[in-house]
């Protein structure tokens, strides 16, 4: 293929555009209307996938050991766990440590009447969990152990959390899996309209002597700058709602800014900026290739 | 002898014999009903200038449109400049139709572009250089007296003007074989008869035209080949034929 031509179809590509300014309209809302749907549930996603890896890595299970226990062991068995996948750090806390805490948060200054160390036997390990799920073989593992007294541990919120994650998952790749079937049904039913009534000049160009390429080209470049501006909509919007969002929550709910943490944009962007317009495109190039396609044998 | 001149000589050889456009029993029947052309047998030779007369539902566009490949026949063959145009690959299709002008009866032009557009779209499918394109189009355009509306849109243009730039976008690749399906059809006789004096100045210039028309007065008066078509059969097929009333 020659530069000129080349140079012809892409032009051609960027005209049709303006020639079909209704058609080009209603392709863009339609791909508009569903990425805006597509970033808002992800941003959504995402934060509340965020605010439960926080809070996942609050969740930790803590191991007590026997009195007649020896230092070095304990220290074998930190070292034991450490090296565990599904534990993503462990905390020692040493007898004085725990005693220290529970003097200032237990005792309150009223500890004048024990001599001695009250929690001579409570050394002890916080076990933190890469993935929570994990938390019953962990506890299990624990209570095998000999020299284990008691691990503390909370069962129900290792398993809300975990479910709310697996629910989060199933939800979200429903939801996306819905709206890229409607994106594409409806990208491709106005592609339909718009190349049904362009038929006759698919005709024309065909009657002439056109290849399918020169007559497919500018359609599906057509469709492709469609697409792409169709993904740059909702993201400026989402771009701007979601930082208002977040400053007005932060101004009328400061409480919850401190109990949850939002993703900052350039976060979120930072994935739903690439995929939105792949996605546009994608869809503005499969839409058109294959309306045109079917539009062709002339 | 490569393989491609051996064809080429194929196809010269196939032209000698048996003209441009030759039909061999050809017959195409649709889904349903009677057969829109049965066993028609012809013969066209190159630089002719042939009239295709005929009631409608005579199978006249049936004819162009196995000429232009758009239908394949149900029998027989299809010979256009040598190429058995059935067997024609899909992909060399375009290739074949540039070989081909046709104009229709509406005209077909790209509503959205003026008339240098939709002259020049001819040139750029068959990848002219710019620059040879922009010395083709306007030379193309004074031959058909369009030189002064070069930037018209098709609806800017009268039924007259409209058919002689889809004249020009027909013959500015220097086509063999020139098709017109009706081209006064919706043209007052001013304009038509302009039309047919340029068909005319085109064939004599070497071009082979096949009109097919209704317009009898056209027929009679310009005395070329006539190929009268009943029913999907020629029923006559004559030199400095008439316009035969069937009826």
């Amino acid at each position: 293929m020659k530069i000129s031509t080349l140079f012809y179809t892409l032009k051609q590509g960027f005209k049709s555009i303006f020639r079909n300014k209704w058609f080009s309209l209603a392709s863009i809302a339609t791909i508009s209307a569903c990425l805006f749907l597509f970033g808002l549930f992800y941003a959504i996603v995402m934060n509340v996938q965020h605010s439960i890896r926080t809070m996942e890595e609050d969740v930790c299970v803590t191991v007590f050991f026997q009195e007649d226990v020896s230092d070095a062991r304990v220290a074998e068995i930190g070292d034991l766990l450490t090296v565990r996948p599904e534990v993503s750090r462990v905390e020692f806390v040493s007898r004085e440590e725990a005693w220290e805490w529970a003097q200032e948060h237990i005792l309150q200054g009223h500890a004048e009447g024990f001599p001695t160390n009250p929690l001579e036997h409570f050394q002890n390990y916080k076990v933190y969990l890469s993935d929570v799920s994990m938390q019953d073989a962990l506890v299990n593992y624990l209570q095998s152990m000999p020299e284990v007294r008691t691990v503390n541990y909370s069962q129900m919120t290792a398993s809300t959390l975990s479910g709310v994650n697996l629910l989060i998952a199933y939800v979200s790749l429903g939801i996306i899996v819905i709206l890229l079937a409607v994106s594409v049904f409806l990208i491709s039913n106005t592609v339909t309209i718009g190349i049904s009534v362009r038929q006759e000049e698919i005709n024309i160009m065909k009657y002439v002597g056109a290849t399918d390429f020169f007559v497919r080209a500018p359609f599906v470049i057509e469709g492709m700058l469609i697409g792409a501006i169709g993904a740059l909509i909702p993201l400026e919007i989402i771009y701007i709602v979601y930082n208002q969002a977040l400053s007005y929550v932060s101004g009328v709910f400061p409480y919850l800014m401190q109990r949850i943490s939002f993703l900052p944009v350039e976060e979120v962007f930072a994935v739903l900026l690439p995929v939105s317009i792949m996605m546009g495109v994608g869809i503005g190039f499969f839409g058109s290739f294959n309306t045109v396609r079917k539009h062709l044998r002339v | 002898m490569s393989r491609k001149e051996e064809k080429r000589k194929q196809r010269e050889k196939m032209i000698e014999e048996n003209g441009l456009i030759y039909l061999d029993g050809v017959s195409k029947v649709y889904s349903a009903g009677a057969p829109a052309l049965n066993g028609v047998t012809l013969h066209i030779n190159r630089g002719e200038f042939v009239f295709i007369v005929g009631d409608s539902g005579s199978g006249k566009s049936t004819l162009i449109k196995l000429l232009l490949r758009e239908l394949v026949p149900s029998a027989g063959k299809v010979w256009v400049m040598g190429h058995d145009v059935a067997r024609l690959p899909h992909r060399k299709i375009p290739k074949f139709r540039r070989n081909l002008g046709i104009v229709f009866q509406d005209f077909r032009l790209l509503k959205d572009r003026n008339v240098y557009e939709n002259v020049a779209f001819a040139q750029r499918i068959i990848e002219v250089p710019p620059k040879e394109i922009r010395r083709n189009v306007p030379s193309i355009l004074a031959t058909v007296g369009l030189a002064g509306k070069y930037k018209a849109k098709p609806r800017q243009l009268s039924g007259g003007e409209q058919q002689r730039v889809a004249l020009a976008r027909a013959l500015v690749n220097n086509p063999a074989i020139l098709l017109a399906d009706e081209p006064t059809g919706n043209l007052d006789p001013k304009n038509s008869w302009e039309i047919m004096n340029l068909l005319e100045e085109i064939n004599e210039a070497g071009t082979t035209v096949v009109v097919v028309t209704h317009n009898r007065e056209i027929v009679n008066d310009m005395r070329k080949r006539v190929i009268t078509m009943k029913k999907g059969v020629i029923v006559s097929d004559e030199e400095e034929g008439e316009y035969i009333d069937e009826d």
